[in-house]
């Protein structure tokens, strides 16, 4: 299997804030080309990876999707120089004093910044006891000429720490979530090179998950598959992170069950990775699940739908940590469960 | 490569002035760039002995860790200026192993611990990268969401196969970078000072003994700087930091009255801190110089806070003390941000005045 770690961390390093996806969404276009049949672009954005199958026309088709964009940041007011924002996504403001971010200017520049936590001083006496993103300042170095010429209200600021690499084949950085279940969708795609499938494939990278989950609605309207699979993050135990929600970092790949996943489909992934001896363990959500799986869903008259995950430590924090064999994990099985497909596999997709 | 400074200058401070530029600012990067927790200062002292060994008369390294230097001047009847730079700055240690690769640590020194969740870190001496984790923000309330984190509720994750040893320091991970007029490092406090130091040992004039004292632990207390001042004795010192510039606006846009200094006003001269009150004689003779020679200078605010001068003033007999200091924004935090342009204006300000200093500044109160 090839290795995925160094394609990953190009991933994590290239900026994709949910509704500016495009530096991503290239990168990813320029990898999966040679991987597909076809690749194209959504109307909203999202990126369209078809690998035909060798069945007879009118094959079946399946989809797999991993979003691709990043929570982040917006410029919301300029006071001299030193920039207020808001958050795209969900942001812990509990990580934000002093880390790295980088300010996507108008003029074109990426520029390195820092978030301030401003003197307490010069904050109400309420925000020493909850911090609050509205106090949060962007310090760009740059004097308030520069910044006035160079920054408008609306620029993205996004994360900009780089990756670090942690003993025990661990990957820290942020925006693991969800660039790892890309790196996902990729491990499948290269696999399924030398492994013959009947079906269709659709591999697609979503825009806007973190924010109104537009990228999979739209996609799973567009294609129309006959199943559809999520592909995500979800906890890993850690500190801090202990509870039934959380699950072993490295130890496999997590399938869900739950009302936005079909009995069947979860079944038959849970019955293939026995097979294959790819250790899984049984996550569980009681109703949305908060990913793609939960759009998909419900798109045109309803399609059958599954999850498979990884653990990441540190959800949403900008040193989220995953296993790279879990990535690696994920990618294979999804491989497994597309080749294992028969032509007339949707037939047995049925409620007890 | 930076300017040299400006040609307005009188011929008296540009004789034998340290140039600015590229090797300056490699020096400084490589000085933030390295981990050396209050205690445990080691990778800054090899690179200050490597740097000053050709320059000085004597070198060496005290009881406690301090790199204790003197550049012997000339003339018949000179003064010991001591410049003092701590060495040290804010961190961590491991205090406890929680298994798979998860340690609990405590800070070493002042530091906010709103700055420490989802921070890179570096462990021991071989650098081990970590990262500080807690609790992700899916799993809390709505009250846990934005409330302050306790250090305790914090670990240092170095991944499933991760060793440390208990007593290993950390630091945090940020890599020293430019941005426009900016310098954005951790540590700045007081690397600059360091690299202050260095410079001015290299170009020390020969009209003074120069007693160059790179000292530990200042953010734990002072302490390399009370043994430092007692093995010199010098008839002055100045000590050499970085204090923070709180030049940020009011929330409610309220003018900012407690600014402490401000990025691109120069170097700040103390006046009264938490712990000293500033040799007035030196006050005044460093304004005179910065006037004489157009150099930009602020004075800090008087306030809390301090630097080695408060250890300095108070040892042997006592010793006239001032501090000077290049500002900073975000002290103690995993990245702060200073002006080149003040830290050039440091440096000329110092230089200048070690080459006009001479017994009458301090002769009379």
């Amino acid at each position: 299997m090839a290795d995925i770690l160094p394609f990953l961390k190009s991933l994590i390093s290239t900026s994709g804030v949910s509704g500016h996806e495009t530096p991503v969404a290239k990168l990813i276009e320029e990898k999966w080309r040679p991987l597909v049949d076809e690749i194209s672009f959504s109307r909203v954005g999202s990126l369209h990876g078809l690998k035909r199958g060798n069945g007879k026309k009118n094959r079946p088709s399946v989809m797999i999707a991993a979003h691709m964009d990043a929570i982040g940041m917006m410029v919301v007011k300029i006071v001299d120089g030193f920039l207020h924002i808001t958050n795209v996504g969900g942001i812990d403001v509990r990580v934000l004093p002093g880390i790295e971010v980088t300010v996507h200017a108008s003029s074109g520049e990426a520029l390195p910044a820092v978030i301030a936590l401003p003197p307490s001083k010069l904050l109400p006496a309420s925000a020493d006891d909850a911090l609050d993103m509205k106090y949060f300042l962007v310090d760009t170095g740059l004097t308030p000429r520069e910044v006035e010429k160079k920054v408008k209200v609306g620029d993205l600021v996004s994360f900009a720490n780089e990756p670090l690499e942690l003993a025990g084949e661990v990957l820290s950085g942020h925006t693991l979530d969800n660039r790892a279940s890309v790196a996902a969708l990729t491990v499948c795609l290269e696999e399924l090179q030398s492994k013959p499938h009947v079906w269709d494939v659709w591999a697609v990278a979503t825009v806007q998950e973190e924010t109104s989950f537009l990228g999979a609605y739209t996609s799973a309207f567009h294609i129309r598959p006959d199943i559809a699979i999520a592909v995500d993050g979800t906890f890993a135990k850690g500190p801090g992170a202990n509870g039934w929600q959380t699950h072993a970092l490295g130890k496999g790949v997590g399938l869900c069950m739950g009302p936005n996943m079909h009995p069947f489909l979860h079944k038959s992934l849970t019955e293939l990775a026995d097979k294959l001896e790819i250790p899984w363990f049984l996550d569980v959500t009681s109703a949305h699940s908060g990913t793609d799986a939960y759009p998909m869903q419900v798109t045109a008259e309803g399609i059958p739908t599954a999850l498979v995950e990884f653990p990441i430590r540190y959800m949403h924090m900008p040193v989220e940590s995953v296993s790279v064999k879990d990535v690696q994990r994920a990618g294979r099985l999804l491989a497994e469960f597309i080749a294992s497909l028969e032509i007339d596999f949707i037939e047995k997709v049925i409620w007890e | 490569m930076l300017a040299y400074y400006g040609s307005k200058l009188p011929d008296f401070i540009k004789k034998n002035m340290p140039t600015f530029g590229t090797p300056q600012l490699k020096l400084l990067e490589k000085l933030c760039n390295v981990i050396a927790v209050s205690g445990g200062e080691g990778e800054v002292r090899k690179i200050v002995l490597e740097e000053i060994k050709p320059y000085a008369d004597e070198v060496k390294v005290d009881a406690l860790g301090n790199v204790l230097a003197v550049k012997r001047g000339r003339a018949a009847k000179h003064m010991k200026v001591m410049l003092d730079a701590h060495m040290d700055e804010v961190g961590f240690m491991i205090v406890a192993d929680d298994g798979e690769g998860i340690y609990r640590f405590e800070t070493v020194g002042g530091i906010d611990p709103r700055y420490l969740l989802g921070k890179q870190v570096y462990v021991g001496k071989d650098r081990t990268p970590g990262v500080i984790g807690g609790k992700p923000v899916h799993l809390m309330d709505a009250g846990e969401r934005t409330r302050k984190v306790a250090v305790d509720g914090l670990r240092i994750d170095l991944g499933p196969a991760g060793k440390a040893k208990i007593g290993d320091r950390a630091g945090f991970a940020t890599k020293f970078r430019r941005a426009g007029p900016s310098i954005l490092s951790k540590s700045i406090d007081d690397r600059i000072g360091v690299a202050t130091v260095i410079e001015l040992l290299k170009h020390a004039s020969s009209n003074i003994d120069v007693c160059a004292a790179f000292t530990v632990q200042e953010e734990i207390g002072l302490r390399g700087a009370k043994v430092a001042a007692q093995y010199f004795n010098p008839d002055v010192a100045i000590a050499i930091d970085s204090t923070p510039a709180n030049d940020l606006p009011h929330f409610d846009g309220d003018e900012n009255i407690t600014y402490n200094t401000k990025l691109g006003f120069g170097p700040a001269i103390y006046l009264a801190d938490g712990s000293t009150l500033h040799d007035p004689r030196l006050v005044r003779f460093l304004q005179n110089i910065g006037d004489a020679g157009k150099i930009p200078y602020q004075l800090r605010q008087p306030g809390g806070g301090g630097t080695d001068s408060g250890a300095i003033q108070r040892a042997l007999t006592g010793i006239p003390t001032v501090s000077v200091s290049a500002p900073h924004r975000y002290t103690h935090s995993p990245i702060s941000i200073a002006r080149v342009e003040d830290w050039k204006n440091t440096l000329a300000l110092l230089h200048a005045a070690l080459k006009k200093i001479t017994p009458e500044v301090i002769a009379k109160r």
